[in-house]
């Protein structure tokens, strides 16, 4: 062992994995909004409509709720609030598989276009998305992960044209501002390029999860105007690609609770053999099994969460162990949530597939747990062999 | 309120009064008894200031700062983490002034007489019998008399150690199991008790095998009401759980950390398998003590400030079944990924010995004791099976199992 073995950082001394009475307020107001405009029913009656997503529903919650401007201070337009209070929203999107660009726009998007300055190129755009005004994505494709620079698919030409294809970019189709991270005649930057732009195609994908819709985006000599090069541009996008990876653990964990909880209460009712099915051993200790792994992950999130809200140099061990850890139980919850209810669960009458479509798609999104476990390996000196 | 200024103010002035350099170990810790600064959540005069427990880390750094003894806590768990929540719960301050501060102190060792050979997750159903001795009563004056126990107990750490025990014992075999037993505090040195070592897989005598015949207790010694042991066992076995795995741990604490040093140390045993597995493992680990860290938080009294829905639960709840729940599985998993690591090393094993060591710890000697203790940790303190009982039923709220036995007299199940 040589004195340079890296060790494990230490965590931030003391992390709040509470919520609190603000954040529990935000909660219920996007819960109310949920229970009234996103019942199960309404998610798959909208997907068969064909709309990318429930446009009426994004209003009231990114404008009406101002859920849209919580990652953005009060100077440019947005609440000044925190990624903690963010996670919430995505926690309650989660637990109904919301169909609107929330991750996508008012997080990752978000936080791209923060971490590049504060000139009216940026700011602009940031206050039109922090209001709700305008849907914004990052332009790189879903599994991108943090803490390796992505592969550029588009290459920008010293007149901001630019020319290429991204794959899988989720929300691709309701976007109307795409964040190009592409390689320009002076290495990396970050482009802002109109969705309805001359030279700007989207072709949409069916994807396995139809609540977060996919489209591949061809460039094709589109303008775009320059928001950051270089060592900013990369650090914009990395922030960003933390944060999403980050607060994605929370969506998740919003997935593995209704799962849980519809699981419960789903065996607790239906009787077999003369009783409740959920008073068999071999089910109640595998929903006992669940409630720990999602009492695990709500811990995991929360930590991810504040790590990221008070820039802790542990956010990127807190998103990898949150990202890591997260995926997986999501998928078992729905999984089980499918099995546990027997027939019923392989019906498309009954939301679980919404649920496990978006647990699986959830699972890729950001990095595959296995690319967080080994970008976790240097952090905390665990290094390959 | 006492804050932190306060106690950091309380421990100066008992380090003032009794510099730890010259005073002998059993005073300096009588006098921080005394000073409240023992369990600072404890009341005031029972070796606390009733102050949250989340505090008692700032007396006890500055007091590993300044050198002060501690009270060897690993020789007197049982007493700490079990005897004394459940006498500070059900005990009458005549009790709690008798046995907290000589508990605290580790004059006197505690042990805990539950389980019985017939008696193992199904603890209800123990046939350990106290009968009460009408005409002779030990204290002058006392309304009853005595209760004669006889019968066996097992699983018993420290028992050859011990002065005395908590033990549950059958008053009323006419009745339902749970409605029949009463709790009791055992002296063991009675001419009754007798204890014999018990050898378990990793070849020491950690546990005792404890025979009781014709042991007296004065009915003064009985905690909770007669026909109430199995209410008052729940708070022991509630703090038993947490006891085992819940302990605050740092990141890499306990046997994720022996791992990940010996990954460190020994880079030529390294293969992508193991190393895929390890860092799932750390994943794993690092949740389970952030889970911890949240559970204890919520506890923490001090969580009623700004917070929603966080009322102070001074009592573990069933959710700490959940914690044990995990860390006995990583416990287990991980010392198996390093006897594994190991190579030839792992076919080694250190001593086979029969010992009777004074404590444990989970984490000592070399991997294949990890290996074979942590073995331990899902049967012990509640069994992983049904811990998850526990968490589906009271946490879940799942209908339970059909249960034959529930309104049978405890004499009429079969046996």
């Amino acid at each position: 062992m040589t004195d340079a073995t890296p060790r494990p950082g230490a965590p931030a001394p003391d992390p709040d994995l509470l919520y609190s009475e603000d954040e529990e307020a935000l909660r219920a107001a996007v819960r109310s909004l949920l229970a009234d405009r996103c019942a199960p029913a309404t998610v798959l009656a909208g997907l068969e409509s064909g709309s990318a997503h429930d446009t009426g529903l994004w209003r009231a919650l990114a404008t009406d709720i101002g859920t849209a401007g919580l990652l953005v201070p009060e100077k440019l337009g947005g609440h000044g609030a925190s990624a903690r209070e963010a996670a919430v929203v995505l926690e309650e999107l989660g637990r109904s598989v919301a169909p609107v660009p929330y991750l996508t726009s008012a997080v990752i998007a978000v936080t791209a276009l923060l971490g590049c300055g504060d000139g009216a190129e940026v700011t602009g755009p940031l206050a039109a998305l922090a209001a709700g005004r305008t849907i914004g994505v990052l332009a790189l494709p879903l599994p991108t992960a943090p803490g390796a620079p992505p592969d550029l698919a588009v290459r920008a030409a010293a007149d901001g044209t630019l020319t290429g294809r991204v794959t899988s970019v989720a929300d691709a189709a309701s976007a109307e501002l795409l964040l190009v991270p592409a390689e320009g005649p002076d290495g990396p930057a970050l482009y802002a390029v109109a969705a309805a732009a001359e030279g700007v195609r989207t072709e949409t994908v069916t994807p396995l999860d139809l609540t977060r819709p996919l489209g591949h985006l061809a460039f094709d000599g589109a303008r775009g105007r320059l928001l950051a090069t270089g060592d900013r541009a990369r650090a914009a996008v990395e922030r960003a690609l933390l944060t999403g990876a980050g607060l994605l653990a929370s969506e998740q964990l919003g997935v593995a609770e209704w799962c849980l909880a519809e699981t419960v209460r789903h065996t607790a009712g239906r009787t077999q053999f003369g009783r409740p099915v959920g008073s068999f051993q071999a089910l109640k200790h595998r929903m006992a099994a669940l409630w720990l792994e999602v009492a695990s992950a709500r811990a995991a999130a929360r930590y991810a969460a504040d790590a990221l809200a008070a820039d802790s140099p542990d956010a990127p061990v807190a998103v990898a162990v949150a990202q890591a850890y997260c995926g997986p139980v999501t998928v078992r919850a729905a999984e089980e949530c499918v099995q546990l209810h027997g027939g019923l669960g392989m019906t498309w009458e009954h939301p679980a597939h919404l649920f496990l479509k978006r647990a699986k798609s959830d699972e890729l999104a950001l990095g595959s747990p296995g690319r967080h476990r080994n970008a976790l390996g240097p952090l905390v000196g665990i290094d390959a062999p | 309120m006492t804050d932190a200024a306060d106690l950091r103010r309380r421990t100066a002035a008992l380090l003032a009064a009794h510099p730890p350099a010259g005073t002998d170990r059993l005073d300096f810790l009588r006098a921080r008894f005394d000073a409240g600064l023992a369990w600072v959540h404890f009341p005031e005069g029972l070796g606390g200031l009733s102050a949250p427990r989340s505090l008692q880390s700032v007396v006890d750094a500055e007091l590993t700062a300044a050198g002060a003894p501690d009270n060897d806590p690993g020789r007197i768990g049982i007493g700490l983490g079990m005897a004394a929540p459940t006498i500070l719960r059900f005990g009458s301050e005549e009790q709690r002034r008798r046995w907290l501060r000589p508990l605290w102190t580790g004059e006197e060792v505690w042990c805990q007489l539950f389980s019985e050979p017939g008696a193992g997750s199904d603890l209800a159903a123990l046939a350990t019998r106290a009968v009460r001795d009408e005409q002779h009563a030990s204290h002058p004056g006392e309304a009853g008399g005595d209760w004669i126990v006889d019968g066996q107990k097992v699983w018993t750490s420290s028992a050859h150690l011990a002065r005395w025990a908590i033990l549950i014992a059958r008053t009323d075999p006419a009745v339902p199991k749970h409605r029949g037993i009463s709790y009791f505090v055992c002296d063991m040195t009675d001419a009754g008790v007798e204890v014999r070592p018990l050898r378990q897989i990793t070849g020491e005598a950690e546990f005792n095998e404890v025979f009781l015949t014709g042991v007296r207790i004065p009915d003064a010694h009985r905690l909770g009401e007669v026909g109430e042991g199995w209410k008052v066992a729940q708070t022991t076995l509630m703090n038993e759980r947490v006891a085992i795995g819940g302990a605050r741990i740092p990141r890499e604490g306990g046997m994720i950390g022996v791992a990940a040093e010996d990954w460190r140390a020994r880079p030529e045993l390294r293969t992508h398998d193991l190393h895929q597995r390890l860092l799932t493992l750390w994943v794993e680990a690092e949740v389970a003590r952030l889970t911890g860290e949240r559970l204890r938080q919520q506890m923490s009294p001090t969580a009623g400030s700004g917070r929603a829905g966080a009322a102070p639960a001074p009592q573990p709840g069933p959710e700490g079944s959940g914690m044990k729940l995990a860390f006995a599985r990583l416990a287990q998993q991980i010392s198996g990924w390093e006897v594994e690591f190991l190579a030839e090393d792992g076919l080694a094993y250190d001593d086979w010995t029969m010992r009777r060591p004074d404590g444990v710890d989970f984490t000592g000697r070399e991997a294949g004791y990890r290996y074979l203790r942590a073995k331990g940790n899902s049967i012990e303190g509640g069994t992983s099976e049904v811990l998850l009982n526990i968490v589906a039923e009271r946490v879940l709220g799942l209908p339970p199992e059909p249960r034959t036995d529930k309104d049978v007299a405890w004499k009429d199940l079969p046996r």
